[in-house]
């Protein structure tokens, strides 16, 4: 059978109620790094995800995961609406760094009562409005992670510098909900900026999406739906001038292997979906971590590499080399290279 | 005082600070390594935990400093966000306390409550929160929130800030469901949940880092170690007694807060090697740009036309003046500028060489065996608990001290030889914080 041109990708959540142990997480995540996965997912929001249940901060989490793993990639959620650009921004290019180049970002909103009564700074919004500050919070983001030049440490005993201060620049974002005026205070990450995922399966983050997201999910069941809105904010983003081939949908989906049966279908079902042009890969959301994720890595993942549709092992060492996504030029350098 | 001839051999606790953000810290060195790779985290934290410290310490900088209106560019700058590279150390280390300084202005109890009860989880009973107070509007300018509190605010803000989170971290108590939080104060008005269990520590340990009556008070009523930066025997005990004087007010004993100077230490084969190392270093430190700016700190104008190694200026500092950002300011200015001026005339010092006379002078200079008991000597006639050690280089500036004055500090019967116990409270000899009563929080000021 002819292998697609394309790459498949495929990455899970490894979000587990009540699970409070670093060793818990370091083994799903490892788990993963087994199935050469592309990456794993941890959410987060700042409630609790159901009443009475509880979780760790997300970006906390997978930080401690980083040294335990070494090639799969690592994606928190982290919220923009009640957090600060500037510690969101210095929060993911650190994971950037003790990953060395395995960061990513969920972006995430915050639209419900319990957030706002949390952190007690302003009323909910509509997730229309939320999604655009996010907008801006994702560009001041990226401003700050492209605030130092890469070679703005110089370290010049003879003049006494320790960097090239022309080479750190002030982001001076001014947007409509708030300012930032950089640089950052962390060098930029290994990646040049961490890739950038979300949720856009509601339609109120299509554009979001267009405009930021190197990852998409797309939660869905039905193949139509997720060919359509995959189609939408391909077209969406070639509006904003992206090249669409370099976005990758997800279909988020959740699944539940109980015996190895299981894993054979959900190995078809991929492969469907993939040839099928309805995604480029698939997210997926294990029932019981353990067990699912144990089985899609020793049953589906052996039988989609078999067809010669999923790769045997990581072709690089970061998420970007993963997703086959360039190093991003930075904004800031002089001369202006073409950005993305 | 008495100097502790009738009571048992005090035991002193040890951190690691990783090298700063400023003059001290020594970059020229080819033994200088990177300031952001974790691998150098990793080294220094390793290092630490060879030696049975308590803690490994990171500093927090929110905006970069400026002098003359442009960034700073003498000085090592650009590090990683804490709490996340404390998260990773916890992978790499298993007994070592993780400290990160996060500033009690630019963040919100929630939030900040939720990451230290989570990097206490997942490093089992290490994380402590360094609170720290500053916020000018400067800094402000990288926030939603901007920079507005005054100089008494920051420290009402800052109390009530680890009020509330300690109010969080009680609001889930072991085993058991988590309950309703209520806080109606003046600086936060939150209500909701938690979404943290109750980790290992209880609460993380808290320390406080900043020097006025408010500082001291803030820490005397709220802190379980405070970081200082008294360096000398006299001054050292005049602030322990100062500062253990003011706990009995708030039902707490002296031992409930531990004092532990910022200090360095720099070792040789002989004393008379030491010092003469000492000497390279301060050169290392004070370069004759970094002179002139140290200048023009304290001149409040530009001096940048002046020779560092010839005499000093014969201009008058401009008292308004304010050249540097993002640094904690001189005290008066004028003074300083008159004394160091005398000390330069006194000696015949340059520029350059005046600057290294008058700042930061290393702490601890000798031998191992000197380094130790000086260090003992501290400790043992109470002006201070322990110390937190600021090597200049990054990652290996702490290697000699554990490799030659551990062992000394150990067979002196001053330092433990090994982790007695798991958690960064049982290391610095905390009581486990008692569980709240009803956990809603209501009581607050
Ligand atoms: C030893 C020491 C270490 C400090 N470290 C930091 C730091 O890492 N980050 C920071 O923003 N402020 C730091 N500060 C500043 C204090 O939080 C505080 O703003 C400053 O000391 C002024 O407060 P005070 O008048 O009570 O001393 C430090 C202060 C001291 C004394």
């Amino acid at each position: 059978m002819p292998a697609p041109t394309r790459p498949l990708h495929l990455a899970a959540a490894i979000d587990a109620p009540d699970q409070y142990q670093a060793a818990y997480y370091v083994e799903l995540a490892r788990l993963a790094e087994r199935g050469s996965l592309d990456f794993v997912t941890l959410d987060d929001s700042l409630a609790p995800p159901a009443p009475g249940t509880g979780r760790l901060d997300a970006l906390t989490v997978l930080s401690r995961v980083a040294p335990r793993t070494q090639r799969v990639g690592l994606v928190p959620t982290v919220t923009t609406t009640h957090t600060e650009p500037f510690h969101v921004s210095a929060g993911l290019a650190t994971l950037d760094w003790v990953s060395r180049g395995r960061a990513g970002w969920t972006v995430r909103v915050s639209a419900t009562e319990a957030e706002a009564g949390h952190v007690g700074r302003r009323p909910v919004a509509p997730p229309v409005a939320l999604w655009r500050e996010a907008d801006e919070v994702a560009d001041a983001v990226a401003r700050l992670w492209d605030s130092w030049e890469d070679d703005a440490e110089i370290r010049d005993v003879a003049t006494g510098r320790f960097v090239d201060r022309d080479k750190l620049h002030y982001v001076d974002f001014v947007g409509e909900h708030f300012s930032v005026r950089g640089p950052s205070i962390v060098p930029r990450p290994p990646q040049g900026r961490p890739v950038i995922a979300v949720d856009a399966t509601d339609e109120a983050v299509h554009a979001f999406a267009a405009r930021h997201a190197d990852v998409i999910y797309i939660r869905t069941e039905d193949l139509d739906t997720a060919r359509i809105v995959r189609r939408t904010i391909r077209q969406l983003a070639a509006g904003a001038g992206r090249d669409p081939d370099r976005l990758t949908v997800l279909a988020s989906i959740q699944v539940q292997l109980i015996d190895p049966a299981d894993a054979v279908r959900l190995a078809e079902r991929i492969a469907d979906w993939f040839r099928d042009g309805a995604a480029d890969g698939f997210h997926i959301r294990p029932t019981a971590p353990l067990r699912d994720l144990g089985r899609l890595v020793d049953a589906t993942v052996p039988l989609l590499q078999q067809r010669c549709l999923f790769r045997r092992f990581y072709p690089g060492d970061t998420l970007r080399d993963h997703l086959g996504l360039r190093r991003p030029s930075n904004r800031y350098a002089r001369p202006q290279e073409a950005s993305r | 005082m008495t100097s502790g001839v009738h009571r048992a051999r005090k035991r002193m606790h040890l951190a690691a600070h990783f090298p700063g953000v400023n003059n001290t810290t020594v970059w020229q060195d080819p033994r200088s390594g990177s300031q952001i790779d974790f691998s150098s985290f990793q080294h220094l934290a390793e290092t630490a935990e060879r030696g049975t410290f308590d803690f490994f310490f990171l500093a927090e900088g929110l905006r970069l400093r400026e002098h003359k209106g442009r960034i700073h560019d003498l000085d090592v700058v650009g590090r990683p966000e804490a709490i996340s590279v404390l998260a990773a150390l916890a992978a790499v280390t298993e007994r070592l306390g993780l400290a990160a300084t996060v500033n009690a202005t630019f963040n919100e109890p929630y939030e900040l409550a939720r990451r230290l009860a989570s990097l206490d989880h997942l490093s089992e009973g290490r994380a402590a929160w360094n609170v720290v107070t500053s916020s000018d509007a400067f800094t402000g300018e990288n926030f939603r929130r901007g920079g507005y509190l005054d100089r008494a605010d920051r420290y009402t803000r800052a109390a009530e800030f680890l009020a509330t989170a300690r109010e969080l971290w009680d609001s889930w108590p072991l085993d058991e469901e988590p309950r309703p939080f209520v806080h109606h104060g003046r600086h936060f008005d939150i209500h909701g949940e938690f979404t943290v269990p109750r980790s290992p520590q209880g609460h993380p340990v808290v320390i406080q880092a900043g020097d006025s009556a408010e500082g001291r008070e803030f820490a005397a009523s709220a802190a379980d170690v405070i970081f200082t930066l008294h360096g000398t025997l006299e001054a050292g005990r005049a602030f322990y007694a100062d500062v253990k004087g003011r706990l009995a007010r708030y039902g707490r004993r002296p031992e409930d807060l531990k004092i532990m100077p910022g200090v360095t230490f720099v070792l040789g084969d002989t004393d008379a090697e030491a010092a003469e190392r000492a000497v390279e270093i301060r050169r290392q430190q004070v370069s004759g740009q970094t002179a002139i700016v140290f200048l023009e700190q304290v001149w409040g104008r530009d001096l940048s036309g002046y020779d560092p190694d010839g005499p000093f200026p014969d201009v008058d500092p401009e008292p308004e003046g304010q050249v540097t950002m993002g640094r904690v300011r001189h005290g008066d200015r004028l003074a300083t500028a008159a004394k160091w001026r005398e000390i330069s005339e006194q000696k015949q010092l340059s520029i350059r060489e005046t600057v290294i006379e008058v700042t930061g002078r290393q702490s601890f200079i000798g031998t191992p065996e000197t380094v130790a008991g000086a260090l003992d000597e501290f400790v043992q006639t109470d002006a201070c608990d322990g110390f937190i050690l600021v090597p200049h280089l990054t990652p290996g500036g702490l290697d000699e001290f554990v490799d030659r004055v551990v062992p000394l500090l150990r067979e002196r019967g001053s330092f433990r030889t090994e982790y007695e116990g798991s958690t960064l409270r049982e290391h610095l000899g905390l009581r486990q914080p008692a569980e709240s009563e009803d956990g809603t929080g209501l009581d607050n000021h």
